[in-house]
């Protein structure tokens, strides 16, 4: 009895790590995402980019809520008064907007790996994740066409279109393979079918954006010799983070106990 | 001096407080799209305005955020604005009709009397 109740426990701080690792990635880069909000390159781009971001946040909230229903705080004190190191969110998210072409390759790269997460997590014997997974499915099959369209448009425009959009693909593609770090649950996480585990994960993307990137004459950057950004899932975070945070949460903390 | 704005994204851009603003003729703009919902499968698909996209494809997806990011939508059209033949307001006056024209419409012919008469008529009959 005590081996399965320790079994349990440890189960449960996997399942925990690994909500808070897919929770505060669309946190944080829907956040990021809406920065764009007002700014964007045309007004129908705006608008799309900016529907995107939120629903990353109703994502994330979702998440949180989840986390919240097996023993973590509420959603809005879980997002927002974590310190910093405290995030399980990958190095990807967190880096400025830049220009356009930055933030679109890496809603690009991001949004696929995330549709291949939620589709394996489709059928995690963790019930209540495998049931907002499949929910999730529309919003990132939209999210993945309106990526892959654009990946293509600019990878076959016209002026310095392509030069712009390859920079960005080799800017983000080491930050990209930080979304796969492994955490330090992967073997129970895989043993017991809550998750095929980031291995898997990173081979399945590679091969999902791989075609793409080849369709749009993009040059693939050179995997074996790319240094991952790691760090981000153990919460050692880029100096982006921090103002990030601050700026996100400095409404709340006027007074957190509001209602909206 | 750069912008300073409530808007934090604005100030860390370091905007200048006078822009040097060039004309914008010169921009090229994408073409437009007329964009077509649908709500249900076998309904016919109704126009719902336009947008601007430089191809087909980017038209669908940037239609299905601006036109049914709130109402249900099982399908869209795009068209080309280029492409759609109009009869032109110089010639709405094709679609004005002499008023007097009773016998093209439905409520132009008196049946009540006729039905009364074959009801009538069939109670008769029953009786």
């Amino acid at each position: 009895m005590k081996e399965f109740n320790e079994l349990n426990d440890k189960k449960t701080t996997a399942i925990k790590d690994l909500l808070y690792r897919l929770a505060d990635d669309q946190l944080i880069l829907g956040h990021r995402n809406s920065e764009w909000t007002g700014l964007g390159p045309i007004l129908e781009e705006d608008i799309a980019f900016s529907s995107m971001a939120q629903d990353k946040l109703g994502q994330s909230q979702a998440l949180y809520q989840l986390l919240h229903q097996i023993g973590e705080d509420d959603p809005d004190t879980i997002a927002f008064t974590r310190k910093v190191n405290e995030y399980k969110c990958c190095h990807l998210v967190e880096y400025p907007i830049g220009e356009y072409n930055f933030s679109l390759m890496r809603h690009f790269l991001f949004d696929m790996s995330e549709a291949i997460r939620f589709n394996m997590l489709g059928s995690s014997s963790f019930e209540p994740l495998a049931k907002i997974s499949k929910k999730f499915k529309g919003e990132l099959k939209y999210h993945t066409m309106h990526a892959v369209t654009w990946i293509n448009q600019l990878g076959h425009g016209s002026g310095n279109s392509p030069a712009k959009i390859q920079a960005s693909l080799d800017e983000c593609f080491p930050l990209a393979l930080g979304i796969f770090e492994p955490s330090g649950y992967e073997d129970i996480l895989i043993g017991e079918k809550i998750f095929f585990g980031e291995k898997e994960l990173q081979e399945k993307w590679l091969e999902a954006v791989i075609p793409v990137l080849k369709n749009a004459n993009l040059k693939i950057p050179d995997i074996k010799n790319i240094k991952a950004s790691y760090g981000g899932r153990k919460g050692i975070h880029t100096e982006y983070l921090k103002p990030l945070i601050d700026e996100m949460t400095e409404v709340y903390k006027i007074d957190t106990k509001a209602e909206w | 001096m750069s912008i300073k704005s409530l808007d934090p994204r604005i100030t860390r851009e370091n905007l200048p407080e006078e822009p040097d603003s060039k004309p914008l003729e010169n921009i090229h703009h994408w073409q437009t799209y007329e964009v077509f919902h649908q709500t249900k499968k076998g309904d016919r698909h109704i126009h719902v305005g336009s947008l601007h996209a430089p191809n087909q494809e980017m038209a669908v997806i940037l239609a299905k955020e601006q036109y049914s990011r709130r109402d249900k939508c099982v399908n869209l059209w795009v068209v080309k604005t280029a492409d759609i033949f109009s009869s032109g307001y110089e010639n709405e006056d094709i679609f004005e009709t002499t008023p007097e024209k009773t016998y093209r419409e439905a409520g132009g012919y008196k049946v009540m009397d006729k039905i009364n008469k074959f009801k009538k008529e069939r109670k008769q009959q029953s009786n």
